[in-house]
């Protein structure tokens, strides 16, 4: 049967193979990310965007890259999905476009605000994610039925 | 209780419970903002509530675990604390600190980073209560008569629980190591470190409770924590498929992290066993409830709900949808409320020398919370799984889907309202205990 100290070698034991182990895997990720995530379009702009984003806890409502909160849209590839214009003149005063939806914070961003916000989520929604926020796989079927 | 420095203990079980209801109340203004009725949007914003919802739950946890240690420590180590005062003023400044970023939070001062947006000066502030805490209860298990498992395990736990809230402090400009490190707090604290402080607490009530000689105990203990590590650290990975980092972490991140349920089902069967194997029936029937109760739904919550998630092929639907939400409820509350409200329900006889454990009112509260709770995490599964299905899957645009699943937040309000009756019992029988009391201390209790 087991004793007490072959279950405490266990847990030691683990412990620091697995930490060695993340450690490792960690100083890899690190030299990976940069490519994957183009660091080289890392301006300014962009990191003055990510200041906005966190001063202001846009992530009390949103997700960007999945993770955040569950209330307004994941914003991971916004831009792409739809345009820097309709972004500008949304952001200008959110809750215009569509009076009487769930509400956006009134922000008042100047215009080089306002920029420097879509400039960040540009440079987010460029990021290799390993395909997310996946194509809706059932979109084809959905469509079938419905023709 | 047998030093009477135990005491301090009631300070942080009280805390706890207030900052409860503080947090049950901000959950439910997000639940009626859910349902459209954002009435407070002016003045409580989503994000306001959101952010005072979360912390108030990691603070009043922190505060119960703290105080489950400054209970659990003396009676360990067999000696007084070695500074009471020193406890006094940690407790202080936690609760100005916590106030202070609650109140923040409502004028738009925070981190934005999710579980971490406490700003950075009051950051350094957590950093030395904690340095203080941790001096005090590992000076009094140093000075301490023996050693046991049971002890250092949880010091272990609180200790590296404290260490691995620096790496979110560190600063970065982009969101991929941001990301990247906020998880070796989130994630190695709630799958990691927290486990050894849980295992911990349940070992030490159920060596109080079943009768179970210490030894086999401890031996599960470290069997437990150790299936803890085995899978949690690199089952990290599983927050590393989508944010930009190499893509085999979903092979990595997949297999740990599916092995992490083995740790709670080890709690759940750490229960139950040793509370048939004891054979000794606690006067204290609600405290044991709560202790085996706990093992189960944190099993349920973290181990199987966790694991419905987990998997990239299924994660890559899911991610950041109400499913998430879902298991974020059930994890928390089985794993950690439970393990708090059970040490609470240990305690307070223990330091008032009143017996308010039988009768109605500790038993509904038992019930109607867990019931409510499993409710809560029915209407979050119903929803999120519709959500899943509706926007990720048929790709049909985000505000309208919310719109077609806001009715099952009236069922989540209405589960919540069952939980906050059950809440509200446990509060009412804690206020009956009144404050802890000279007299109650047993020199010669039981170890
Ligand atoms: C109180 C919650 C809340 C906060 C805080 C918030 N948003 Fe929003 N946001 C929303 C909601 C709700 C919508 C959807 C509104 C609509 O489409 O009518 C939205 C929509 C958006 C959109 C358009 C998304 C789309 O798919 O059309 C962008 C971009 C955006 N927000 C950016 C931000 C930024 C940047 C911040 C922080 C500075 C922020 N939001 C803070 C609630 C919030
Ligand atoms: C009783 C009333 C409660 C209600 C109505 C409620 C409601 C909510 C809502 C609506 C959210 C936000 C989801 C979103 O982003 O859209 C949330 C988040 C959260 N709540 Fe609660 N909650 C309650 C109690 C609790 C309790 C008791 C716990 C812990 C045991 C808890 C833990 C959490 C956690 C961890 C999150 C963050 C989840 C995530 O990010 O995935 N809540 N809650
Ligand atoms: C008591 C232990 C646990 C607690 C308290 C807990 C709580 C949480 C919370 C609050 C989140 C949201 C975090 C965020 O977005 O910042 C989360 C996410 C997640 N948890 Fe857990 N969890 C626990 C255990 C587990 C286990 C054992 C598993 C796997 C088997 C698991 C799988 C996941 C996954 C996959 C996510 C990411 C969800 C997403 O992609 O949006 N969790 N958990
Ligand atoms: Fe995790």
């Amino acid at each position: 049967m087991l004793s007490k100290s072959q279950a405490r070698n266990f847990f030691l034991g683990f412990t620091v193979l697995f930490s060695g182990t993340f450690l490792a895997l960690t100083v890899d990720s690190i030299r990976q990310v940069p490519a994957r995530s183009h660091e080289d379009q890392m301006t300014a702009q962009v990191v003055a965007g990510k200041e906005i984003w966190e001063t202001n806890n846009c992530m009390g409502c949103h997700t960007l890259l999945g993770e955040g909160a569950y209330y307004a849209p994941e914003l991971t590839k916004v831009v792409e999905r739809r345009g820097e214009g309709y972004l500008k003149m949304f952001l200008r005063d959110p809750q215009a476009m569509y009076p009487g939806r769930r509400k956006m914070v009134q922000y008042n961003f100047t215009p080089e605000q306002i920029d420097e916000v879509i400039a960040f989520l540009t440079w987010i929604g460029k990021i290799d994610t390993n395909g997310f926020p996946a194509a809706p796989d059932l979109a084809p079927l959905a469509g079938a039925s419905t023709k | 209780m047998r030093y009477r420095s135990q005491k301090v203990a009631y300070l942080f079980f009280a805390t706890s419970i207030l900052l409860l209801s503080l947090q049950i109340l901000y959950g439910f203004i997000m639940g009626f903002a859910h349902v459209g009725y954002d009435n407070l949007h002016e003045v409580v914003p989503f994000n306001a509530a959101r952010a005072t919802h979360t912390n108030l739950l990691v603070v009043w946890l922190l505060s119960g675990f703290m105080g489950s240690a400054y209970y659990i420590i003396p009676e360990e180590a067999e000696r007084e604390l070695v500074s009471v005062p020193a406890a006094i003023v940690q407790w202080a400044s936690l609760v100005v600190v916590s106030v202070t970023a609650v109140i923040g939070f409502h004028f738009n001062w925070w981190e934005g980073r999710k579980f971490l947006e406490i700003p950075r000066p009051l950051d350094y502030l957590v950093v030395v209560n904690v340095l203080l805490f941790i001096g005090n209860i590992g000076l009094t298990a140093w000075k301490g008569r023996r050693f046991t498992t049971t002890g250092m395990v949880l010091i272990a736990g609180l200790t590296s629980a404290a260490l691995l809230y620096l790496p979110g402090m560190i600063t970065f400009d982009s969101q991929v190591y941001d990301s990247y490190f906020r998880w070796w707090v989130v994630h190695l604290w709630v799958e990691g470190v927290w486990e050894l402080i849980m295992g911990s607490i349940l070992s030490f009530l159920l060596i109080k409770l079943t009768g179970v000689d210490r030894e086999v105990i401890e031996k599960w203990l470290y069997v437990i924590v150790g299936l803890t590590f085995l899978s949690g650290i690199l089952g990290t990975g599983h927050h590393y498929y989508w944010i930009g980092t190499p893509g085999y972490w979903k092979m990595i991140g997949g297999v740990f992290s599916g092995l992490e349920p083995l740790a709670f089902l080890g709690m759940a069967l750490y229960g139950v066993t040793m509370s048939r194997r004891g054979g000794k029936r606690p006067e204290n029937r609600i405290a044991l409830a709560w202790t085996v109760g706990c093992g189960v739904m944190s099993f349920v919550g973290a181990g199987f709900l966790g694991f419905a998630h987990t998997l990239p092929q299924v994660n890559i639907y899911t991610h950041g949808t109400l499913v998430t939400a879902m298991h974020g409820h059930l994890a928390f509350w089985g794993a950690y409320a439970m393990v708090v409200l059970a040490m609470i329900s240990f305690a307070m006889p223990e330091l008032t020398g009143r017996k308010l454990y039988a009768g109605w009112v500790p038993e509904w509260a038992f019930w109607t919370s867990n019931i409510g709770m499993v409710g809560m995490t029915g209407a979050f599964a119903v929803a999120g799984i519709t959500q899943v299905y509706l926007e990720r899957k048929m790709g049909l645009d985000f505000l309208a889907v919310q719109e077609a699943i806001s009715v099952h937040f009236i069922g989540l309000i209405l589960a919540a309202c069952l939980f906050t009756v059950g809440i509200g019992l446990y509060i009412w029988n804690f206020i009956q205990y009144g404050l802890p009391k000279d007299e109650a201390i047993q020199p010669g209790g039981s170890a």
